[in-house]
């Protein structure tokens, strides 16, 4: 019953029907259901209100299909602990479409600590959506550290697609090494008395290392947003961006603390943030066309967190 | 009725008057231009019809289809029929051409928008996903603003500046369109230093320094405008 509503909610039910898929649906503390492929392997074992999941990819292994998770609680109440330790060997490629599905959640804790290895040559993209209760009676706590080894990419997005905050707090960090590239982009949508704080930071430490940053937030109602993007570069010819959007409308708050810092002369960062109300032309030139300000302002926003 | 008549407008910024005591009247289904060099008030003229925001605290009235419009702001004046196409068009991160073309005409199918597109030297499927923000370079966002106007159909259509970044090929197509709007009954306002642009228009009035230094049939104009008003350094007194 609790894996028909996640993964319905999900919008991955024919998905995981098919075998080819690799997926892993897991219900508060409770393994629902496990698919894996040549050269992936998942273990999974209990722990206190939670599980600890072990993902290996082997070496010269491609996964052209996404995987699937889907991480969530079907309880009102409720606490989820998620320990993931993720290993991508070498010269291999995964994307993986986490799916974080709290629908019913009045008072739920979801807490993830992440340990992720991306191997030499390897590619992964991560991408994380939420769905949540209209209540916003959630709090969404990730903690991931990753490292990049030598020439290996790594690009992740943080959605949140449906319903309320609540609380999100995120920290994740990733370690960069030669000819490495990480990519890090959250979008997201607050209102009520949600809060939305991420850290995010990049450490290019190998030579000629490329990172990005990219948050796109907006608040309204008494909801506040902290946004603290970091970038440290100590390598020759590393190269990053940390770029900060945040629309603020009603009585909503925005932060946003975007740190560049460089210790060497060969390595160049540049940031952009803005924050605050609509921008004024795009508000008016979208009036112009004959929309209201509240549809403009709608449209504005959606494209933002698009 | 006249579709649009502007009496003894006048606006300051800081004291300095941009438009100086301006009275014109324009008819239902023509194609008027607003010629003149640079910075002689003929954008700040636009963005007062169409009431912007900054450009609504003026002397003088305007006037459309018999109602003072005055007191309205830039949605409703757009909601009578009003619209502007801008000189340097904002971008849009995220909203794609189709969305932001439909949503200009509310409810424009995805075979008028493929039209549309057509219209201003667009293949759909290169350009209806893809988004109006800064991947688009200066004439492509230009072309986008025009088919979102064209998408509109509306009665009077302010197109600021509307060659800049346009190649002559799409230009002759812009002007097929602008010239099925009007037969559609649609009044366009030109706004242009250009005389290929001034060139559609059938009315023409020349502004200098604030002023309407002249106005009249497109030739007549297009001659001052180029004998007499090009050549002149325009130091605060009209070259009369």
């Amino acid at each position: 019953m609790s894996e028909e509503i996640l993964v319905e909610q999900a919008g991955i039910s024919k998905i995981i029907e098919d075998e080819r898929n690799a997926s892993l649906i897991i219900d508060r503390d409770r393994i629902i259901s496990k698919n894996t492929v040549s050269g992936l392997k998942v273990d999974t074992a209990k722990i206190k209100d939670g599980v600890k999941i072990n993902i290996f990819l082997e070496n010269d292994i491609n996964i052209d299909r996404p995987v699937h998770l889907c991480f969530g609680v079907t309880n009102k109440k409720a606490t989820q602990i998620i320990k993931l330790n993720m290993e991508i060997g070498e010269n291999s490629s995964m994307s993986v479409y986490s799916h974080c599905v709290f629908p019913f959640a009045e008072d739920v804790i979801h807490a993830m600590d992440a340990t992720i290895k991306v191997g030499k040559n390897s590619k992964y993209n991560y991408i994380e959506r939420h769905i949540h209760s209209e209540e916003g009676g959630i709090k969404v706590i990730p903690k991931a550290v990753i490292t990049l080894e030598e020439n290996s990419r790594y690009k992740s997005e943080f959605e949140l697609m449906r319903g309320r905050v609540g609380l999100i707090d995120m920290d994740y960090e990733v370690f960069c090494k030669s000819y490495s590239v990480m990519e890090m982009s959250a979008r997201i949508n607050g209102w009520g008395d949600d809060k939305i704080k991420i850290k995010e930071s990049g450490n290019l430490i190998g030579e000629y290392s490329k990172g990005a940053l990219t948050s796109r937030i907006a608040v309204r109602g008494e909801a506040t947003a902290d946004i603290y993007n970091k970038l440290v570069a100590t390598a020759d010819y590393a190269r990053g961006h940390v770029d900060c959007k945040e629309i603020v409308r009603d009585n909503g708050i925005a932060n946003a603390i975007p740190i560049v810092e460089v210790k060497n002369s060969k390595a160049h960062i540049t940031h952009e943030a803005s924050v605050g109300s609509v921008d004024s032309k795009e508000l008016q030139t979208l009036m112009s066309r004959g929309l209201s300000e509240e549809e403009a302002v709608e449209l504005i926003i959606e494209g933002l967190l698009s | 009725m006249k579709l649009l008549e502007i009496k003894n407008l006048s606006y300051k910024v800081n004291g300095v008057k941009l438009l100086d005591n301006i009275s014109i009247s324009l008819d239902k289904g023509s194609i008027y231009a607003f010629v003149g060099p640079n910075g002689v008030g003929k954008t700040t003229l636009g963005h007062t019809i169409m009431g912007l925001e900054g450009y609504r605290d003026f002397e003088g009235d305007i006037v459309f289809k018999g109602k003072s419009i005055k007191e309205l702001d830039v949605y409703e004046r757009a909601t009578r029929g009003i619209t502007l196409a801008w000189q340097e068009p904002a971008r849009f991160e995220g909203i794609s051409i189709e969305k932001f073309i439909s949503s200009s005409g509310k409810n424009v199918s995805h075979d008028e928008v493929t039209e549309i597109l057509k219209d201003v030297g667009m293949e759909s499927e290169t350009y209806c996903k893809r988004a109006v923000d800064k991947s688009l370079s200066g004439g492509e966002r230009k072309k986008v603003e025009l088919a979102s106007i064209l998408a509109m159909k509306p009665e009077l259509g302010i197109l600021d500046e509307l060659d800049s970044g346009i190649d002559m090929d799409t230009l002759d197509n812009i002007f097929k369109a602008i010239h099925f709007l009007k037969s559609g009954g649609s009044t366009i306002i030109l706004i242009t230093h250009s005389k290929a642009v001034l060139r559609q228009a059938e009315y023409a009035f020349l502004m200098c320094h604030g002023r309407i230094l002249k106005e009249g049939k497109t030739s007549t104009i297009s001659r001052y405008f180029t004998r007499k008003c090009l050549p002149c350094d325009h130091k605060n007194v009209p070259d009369e």
